[in-house]
């Protein structure tokens, strides 16, 4: 579509610690499924939210095993949200800070993210209809 | 004058940062912006008529929509019919509407 608009997000936490990174997955979410291109600047902490290597557990005080804790891992919500992207014919451009990621070895992400810099949130928030930063506290 | 979405995040039982956003929201209202202000998380809590829903309560009265994030009511039991005067409960999609229509966004 011809007049798509694009949204710019900056997202700051690490997952797995506030809900802000909650809120912000299902505004892409919204984002993506209302039919507009997404960019996405993620850094310090917030590049850990598509980290390949997060891996759901069993849950021994609660007696649960993997099955049914059936833990949730952010990086599956961002895969899920490229294939949602996909499906509608939306683009999602998830820049992860470099310095951030070299920062915290988290090197390895779900498909989809791909490597920048913050001069990257310059060229978004420049391009883009409206940038919302999602600060941490 | 301009547009402005105020999305307030955090709980004034908390914190009192949020009086502060609060008074730029209706600073902005008096200069003659046209204000929304969307609470998330637990910025909803003041929503359930309580001692710091009079804040909220006066926004509206001065003008400014104020909005109260479906979701995050329904996660802490806040009956969405039972708000406080002048809040309404609306879905997430209303801030990507006021993004995509260019407002001035802040999240605090």
């Amino acid at each position: 579509m011809a007049d798509r608009k694009t949204l710019t997000f900056a997202l700051m936490d690490p997952p797995y610690e506030n809900a802000r990174t909650t809120t912000a997955l299902r505004l892409i979410d919204i984002a993506v499924r209302r039919g507009f291109d997404v960019n996405v600047f993620a850094y310090e902490g917030a590049v850990n939210v598509p980290f390949a290597k997060q891996a759901p557990h069993a849950n021994a005080v609660h007696g649960r095993d993997v099955g049914e804790e059936d833990h949730p891992n952010p990086k599956d919500w961002v895969a899920a949200l490229f294939k949602e992207a996909e499906k509608r014919g939306s683009k999602i451009d998830w820049v992860q800070c470099g310095l951030c990621v070299d920062e915290r070895g988290a090197t390895e992400w779900v498909p989809g993210p791909r490597r920048g810099s913050p001069a990257d949130l310059v060229k978004f928030a420049e391009s883009s209809d409206n940038t919302l930063v999602i600060p941490t506290k | 004058m301009s547009k402005y979405l105020l999305i307030e995040s955090r709980d004034p039982f908390e914190t009192n940062d949020v009086a502060y956003f609060f008074d730029l929201a209706s600073s902005l209202a008096k200069e003659g912006n046209t204000v929304t202000l969307f609470l998330v998380q637990n910025g909803v809590l003041p929503a359930r008529p309580s001692t710091r829903s009079k804040a909220l309560s006066a926004l509206s009265t001065a003008g400014i929509q104020v909005l109260a994030d479906e979701f995050s009511l329904r996660e802490r039991g806040i009956p969405a019919n039972r708000l406080a005067t002048g809040v309404k409960a609306a879905p997430l999609d209303v801030v990507i509407d006021q993004l995509a229509e260019g407002r001035k966004a802040l999240w605090h």
